[in-house]
């Protein structure tokens, strides 16, 4: 098998990887099949040590208790990595995942906030997942909080942003002064591009190292196992990024 | 023994104005029921996605059912948008409230249990609370040092709708390890369920498929419709189909394309015939 190309998702997919546990319990929403790949490639490499839920997911999915189990769980302490998305991020690590402009009239509706008000709360290691680096999503302050990077003291809290992905860079949450650090700029990428596409103010050290390329027999495995346990979940993704087709039974 | 009757009837048992609990797209769907419920015009419905919902609340907007929807999140998932909810949120046509998974969850079970409200934990902070007058943020009254903590009201609907794989001649009614079904069910005041088969025997006397089976004492009216939850998926029969979704979400990005979508899907004699 070739490794020496890989595409954009493979990127990502293992640069993901990089930011999880060695064990431990992790829950993937349904909109997120990068990190649901990267989640699974870890559960590979650590022998099952790593445990992945696709909550919505009719493969890889181990709840028997509906809908609220996967919450029950979180508050109880028991799901350790989750993933988390924006329409908009800010320096705060605020999450909108509602609408631009003002709420309730929005100017764009998105989605909704899913589970994410609760889950930053109660999984120690939320990794932000957004692709898109661009001043559209990484604001100074975020249109609407659909969940908070950080709380008062007067709030139980145990979870929160750990790291941040995107297309150019790897930023890391310090949650005691509620700011992100840039950790490393993707191969091509400059501390400049971060800089210009970056809304919000940062913490920058003096040497910036690059993000690492995917390992190659990391991509074998990622190519080899990996497409036919999210095809269930994330049929498109499957079939486009990892070439996996599933078979459509009943 | 409960009342066995058709798709259609069983729409005309959802009044106007009621509160209607839908399950999350990939949860059992009667989709078969919503085209019923869209045939038979019913207007004002107040939606509760459990928590999240896809392609059935949207056409319910899209044809101007709905007056108020409850959800965590609204999508089609990889199809994107879903564009007549993305489109009546933004042009003010339906009251959105805001709210995230467990919430709806918690609000449930409270009216499962017949309590009047329910704590959750997190959620304080978030602009959610801030939109929402009818949830409550309380110093922990237990006194046991948890600091604030969110109060939430027990949602009741008026009707909850499932679609099941199997159900039999008492009105028991399968769905699996599909328990947020359960939930719906205990907390509505009725349900209405769609199934594909008729179970021969009594599905609470099976040990095995008694674990997955909602009770009769729940099941308000139920109606044979097969393929009922098409054109999305039922675990372990059909799965979704992603072309159709797919093709609907940009048919529907505007409202003369989901009119002709409605026409042929809904209303047409071929979907009547095939319903």
């Amino acid at each position: 098998m070739t490794t020496g190309a890989y595409s954009p998702e493979e990127f990502l997919i293992a640069t993901v990887t990089r930011l999880l546990p060695e064990r431990g319990n992790a829950a993937i929403g349904a909109a997120s099949p990068i990190p649901g790949a990267a989640a699974l490639l870890q559960r590979e490499l650590t022998g099952g040590a790593f445990r992945v839920s696709l909550i919505h997911g009719v493969t890889n999915n181990p709840f028997t208790d509906g809908g609220r189990e996967l919450f029950d769980a979180a508050g109880q302490g028991r799901i350790d990595v989750f993933f988390l998305g924006g329409v908009q991020i800010d320096g705060q690590a605020n999450l909108n995942l509602v609408g631009t402009g003002d709420y309730p009239a929005v100017d764009r509706r998105f989605p909704g906030s899913f589970g994410s008000a609760y889950m930053y709360f109660t999984v120690p290691r939320v990794i932000l997942f957004r692709p898109e680096h661009t001043r559209r999503v990484f604001v100074e302050k975020v249109d609407f909080i659909s969940a908070p990077g950080v709380s008062p003291p007067d709030v139980r809290r145990r979870g929160g942003p750990h790291a941040l992905v995107t297309e150019l860079c790897i930023m890391m949450f310090d949650r005691a002064r509620a700011r992100f650090r840039l950790e490393s700029v993707h191969p091509g990428r400059s501390v400049e591009e971060v800089r210009d596409n970056t809304g919000f103010d940062f913490d920058l050290p003096d040497r910036v190292p690059t993000t690492p390329e995917p390992e190659p027999e990391r991509l074998d495995i990622l190519r080899a196992r990996i497409g036919r346990e999210v095809a269930g979940t994330y049929p498109d993704f499957a079939a486009r990024v990892l070439g996996y087709r599933a078979r459509a039974t009943g | 023994m409960i009342a066995q009757t058709d798709v259609d009837a069983l729409a005309e048992q959802v009044p106007d104005g009621a509160l209607l609990a839908l399950p999350p797209d990939y949860s059992f769907v009667p989709m078969a029921l919503i085209r019923a419920l869209i045939r038979r015009g019913v207007k004002d419905l107040h939606l509760l996605a459990v928590p999240i919902s896809g392609l059935s609340a949207d056409l319910l907007i899209g044809a101007g059912c709905v007056k108020t929807m409850e959800a965590a999140a609204v999508t089609l998932g990889e199809a994107g948008l879903a564009p007549c909810f993305t489109r009546a949120v933004q042009d003010g046509a339906i009251r959105m409230k805001d709210s995230t998974c467990p919430a709806i969850h918690t609000a449930l079970q409270a009216a499962e249990k017949g309590v009047p409200f329910m704590p959750l934990g997190g959620v304080i902070g978030s602009d959610i609370v801030k939109y929402r007058d009818d949830w409550k943020v309380v110093d922990d009254p237990m006194g046991q040092g948890g600091g604030r903590i969110l109060l939430l009201p027990a949602i009741t609907p008026d009707v909850a709708l499932v679609h099941a794989p199997l159900a039999d001649a008492f009105g028991n009614v399968w769905v699996g390890k599909r328990h947020e079904l359960f939930t719906i069910a205990h907390a509505a005041r009725t349900t209405l369920a769609t199934y594909e088969e008729l179970h021969d025997g009594d599905l609470t006397a099976d040990p095995v498929l008694s674990a997955g089976t909602i009770p009769a004492m729940y099941i308000g009216a139920l109606a044979q419709a097969r393929e009922g939850a098409k054109p999305l998926g039922l675990a372990g029969r059909y799965v979704i189909d992603m072309d159709h979704i797919r093709a609907y979400a940009k048919e529907a990005r505007t409202q003369e394309g989901f009119d002709a979508y409605l026409k042929r899907e809904v209303l047409g004699p071929e979907a009547e015939a095939a319903s």
